[in-house]
């Protein structure tokens, strides 16, 4: 499903990975460990488009990301779900609205947001909190809602960067879980954190980083670091 | 599902209008500042465009004909003078009117009146009052009083005399007075205009600029940029509106204090001049407000989306 081709990328005179060759199927659960710079966030924004490689090729399916013209690179993401350790909600917007919006930026009709929101909300125990707005919410509730706002579209692909970072035991675990149900259901999650308690209890693949470079790939991994 | 967008953009917009309290409150005030002073320069070109119809209207040329010129002669003169160009007005002042008016004039002063009656005919001649479209044109008028075809020779030999090469000077002065005037007025307006919407336009640049994070997270969700845009553009909209409605008000009391206080000063009553043009005052300031905020939205907006 994504593809790392001799991935090296630089920012002016720091390298932040190098030579990287990846490769993740449909339907896995992958997690990318390592100390802060190693390079876990860059490899996430290499996927999302958000920063382009210096050397080597990041393709999705059989398409280079970063060759796609701007209305593609939209569709593009638009099969991805991202979820961030603090959280990018939209400030404006209610827990209700900051699900709905994903929904209308792809255009769905009114039907399927009435129908599809409420679900998500009682999917991460937020029904109550529908008409709050973020600042209203506590740190696992806004890493729930926005675990809600990227599973609503239901994409391909769910990015999770350190989503864990700003939580406690208790609301980690749950939020694991949650990505865990998720993946169970087909969809393919991609976890990078730097916490053991994750990597350990989510039992999958685990990729490890250091200094850019991949140095463990282990199918049945745990926190080696 | 253009409608659904375009509603979902209006709703969108208005949300974030309403929600963001005091950024919100921010930009009604710089958009404010920015419609005020557009509407004040308004009131300023009136103002002065009526001092400038006030000294125009006592600038004029007067031509004085011989005693016992025939009336029908120098009627003939006026109809001519009447379909040139130039002239905006003309007015015939007959001997006896003439008369009439210096005895009007001199009515304190014995003398004069005493050495009137002593001579056994009315000395003073008819004369012909030229008011010009503008006051420029003074100098090509009197060209015509030359011997140039416009005017027969009897005609030209019947006038004694024409007061503008006395008055010459003081029609120069002022022509170039009121055209430096007009020109000042023009630069300084256009000055102050670009100034408060280089104001309006950063202020608007700098709570996109606090957006940012959102863009980028709408961009992530996979928002179309015109789907980002829109509510940018809306809010831009309300701003205009909500401020284009506050400075009409505000200039409610200011024409009033305005109209009872400077008057006389400077020509115009300013309150009565706001009623009768209030429509009009009012679409300039929506429409300036308006567009003001949708202009500043895209121009500011357009750096966060590239890719």
């Amino acid at each position: 499903m994504i593809y790392f081709n001799n991935v090296t990328k630089k920012y002016s005179n720091s390298i932040s990975l190098e030579d990287i060759n990846i490769s993740i199927t449909q339907g896995e659960f992958v997690a990318i460990v390592g100390h802060s710079g190693a390079g876990k966030t860059t490899l996430t924004k290499l996927i999302l488009a958000e920063e382009s490689p210096t050397d080597g090729t990041v393709f999705f399916e059989s398409t280079d990301i970063h060759k796609l013209s701007n209305k593609k690179l939209t569709d593009f993401r638009r099969k991805i779900g991202v979820v961030f350790q603090d959280f990018r909600l939209l400030a404006n917007k209610t827990a209700y609205e900051n699900i709905a919006f994903a929904m209308e930026a792809i255009e769905k009709d009114e039907k399927e947001i009435l129908r599809d929101v409420p679900h998500v909300l009682e999917l991460v125990d937020l029904t109550a909190k529908a008409h709050l707005f973020p600042h209203q919410l506590s740190g696992g509730e806004k890493q729930r809602l926005a675990i809600a706002r990227a599973i609503i579209t239901q994409p391909n692909l769910i990015i999770a960067d350190e989503p864990t970072g700003n939580l406690d035991p208790i609301n980690t675990n749950e939020v694991v879980n949650i990505l865990k149900k998720i993946n169970d259901l087909g969809t393919t999650v991609i976890l990078t954190t730097h916490n053991r308690q994750v990597v350990d209890q989510v039992k999958k693949r685990v990729i490890t980083l250091e200094n850019g470079r991949v140095v463990r790939d282990d199918k049945d991994g745990k926190y080696m670091l | 599902m253009f409608f659904t967008k375009l509603k979902r953009v209006i709703v969108s917009g208005y949300r974030n209008f309403t929600r963001s309290g005091f950024t919100s409150i921010a930009s009604i005030l710089i958009m404010t500042i920015t419609l005020f002073v557009i509407t004040s320069l308004i009131f300023i070109q009136a103002a002065l465009n009526s001092s400038l119809n006030d000294i125009k209207e006592k600038v004029d040329v007067t031509v004085y004909f011989v005693p016992d010129t025939e009336e029908s002669s120098i009627l003939g003169i006026q109809d001519t003078l009447k379909n040139l160009p130039e002239v905006r007005d003309i007015t015939y002042t007959s001997e006896e009117q003439a008369l009439a008016e210096f005895k009007e004039k001199h009515s304190n002063d014995y003398l004069t009146l005493q050495a009137l009656d002593e001579l056994d005919e009315n000395p003073l001649g008819g004369s012909l009052n030229i008011k010009a479209k503008d006051p420029s044109q003074y100098e090509s008028i009197v060209r015509y009083f030359d011997n140039n075809g416009t005017l027969s020779a009897a005609e030209i030999s019947s006038i004694d005399k024409i007061d503008y090469h006395q008055n010459k000077i003081v029609i120069d002065r002022l022509t170039s007075i009121i055209n430096g005037a007009r020109k000042l007025g023009f630069a300084v307006s256009f000055v102050l205009v670009v100034i408060s919407l280089l104001i309006t336009y950063s202020t608007i640049r700098l709570i996109i600029y606090m957006s940012r994070e959102e863009i980028n997270v709408m961009k992530l969700v996979g928002a179309a940029k015109s789907y980002i845009r829109g509510p940018f553009v809306v809010s831009g909209v309300f701003v205009g509106v909500v401020s284009s409605i506050v400075t009409i008000l505000i200039f409610i009391p200011v024409s009033i204090w305005l109209g009872n206080q400077m008057t006389d000063f400077v020509g115009i009553n300013l309150y009565t001049y706001y009623k009768s043009n209030f429509i009009q005052l009012f679409i300039i300031m929506l429409g300036s407000g308006v567009s003001i905020g949708i202009i500043s939205s895209i121009f500011a907006i357009h750096r966060y989306l590239r890719k």
